[in-house]
């Protein structure tokens, strides 16, 4: 019981530190990778509160898929930003 | 930035507040699931819900997702270039990875489709790990961006929708909309979930691969 709640009370404070980074970092990269980790603790939440059918779609969609989109994304826009100097 | 801070945290106190203040629900949900699971045509909860229950809803969803891919399409400068070969700087540990990683995923995604009738799972995440499976193929270089449609994709793409949309249509003569048979509803939930599958996994797909415009 007592492992659980400290479990839940890292787990939160670990959310609440990765949502706060990917908004405040300047890197765009870092940024993104912030927000797939944010995705996986999501997950986690998620589990803990007993709704796995949530975590998986959380697993999938937040984190794999929409990650995937913005890692394209920075590609690119880098891409881009080398074409036109 | 100081004052942004000070009113996000001000916000958050304010619906945890709210949060708190929330009056218990007036009706009893999981007990009105529960009662009426064994005539779901399913065993587990959410696909009960999500299918039979509230099919209405899932059906509205999976139009919003298909809309949503048609305006990729339409904003995708699609007529530019003929889809040409796979990128040409790709790492060969990345294909070997995806070529292992792949018949996995699909095997993973059909058993997420099964196990849905009775455990966690079900189309939408069998057709998220569809489209991550393609999503893998086409960053390892083994799958080009998708341009136009051909008909065969068109009607990979809509299928879910039409096949959902035909089974409401059909049972809509029983008086109410997506109110299945019990006898016949989880042969018909499986049929509706496996289109689903597939459509969802292309649409998902589709978002990645027709805005991937193939540039090393």
């Amino acid at each position: 019981m007592n492992t659980g709640l400290a479990f839940d009370l890292l787990l939160a404070a670990a959310l609440l530190w990765s949502a706060w980074r990917a908004l405040a970092t300047p890197d765009i990269f870092r940024a993104v990778i912030l927000f797939i980790v944010f995705g996986l603790l999501m997950t986690l939440a998620w589990a803990r509160l007993d709704a796995p059918d949530i975590a998986l779609a959380e697993a999938a969609i937040g984190a794999g898929l929409t990650g995937a989109l913005l890692l394209d994304a920075i590609g690119v826009l880098r891409g881009r930003r080398q074409e036109k100097p | 930035m100081k004052a942004v801070v000070l009113a996000a945290a001000a916000f958050a106190a304010l619906l945890v507040a709210v949060m708190l203040d929330l009056p218990a629900a007036a009706v009893d949900l999981p007990a009105a699931v529960a009662a009426n699971l064994s005539h779901s045509g399913v065993a587990h909860p959410v696909t009960a819900v999500l299918l039979n229950f509230r099919g209405y809803d899932t059906l509205l969803e999976i139009g919003v997702l298909l809309l949503a891919l048609l305006v990729v399409l339409a904003v995708s400068p699609h007529a530019e270039e003929p889809a040409g070969a796979a990128r040409v700087s790709v790492e060969p540990v990345l294909q070997a990875i995806a070529r292992i990683a792949v018949p996995l995923m699909l095997l993973a995604a059909v058993y997420l489709l099964w196990a849905g009738a009775h455990r966690p799972g079900g189309a939408f995440q069998a057709g998220a790990v569809l489209a991550a499976a393609a999503v893998l193929l086409h960053l390892a270089g083994l799958l080009p961006g998708w341009h136009a449609p051909k008909l065969l994709l068109r009607a990979g793409l809509a299928g879910g929708f039409l096949v959902f949309l035909a089974a409401a249509a059909a049972l809509l003569a029983r008086g109410a909309l997506l109110a299945y048979p019990p006898a016949a509803a989880g042969a018909l939930i499986l049929v509706i979930e496996s289109a689903l599958t597939v459509s969802l996994g292309l649409t998902l797909a589709g978002l990645f691969l027709f805005l991937s415009r193939d540039e090393a």
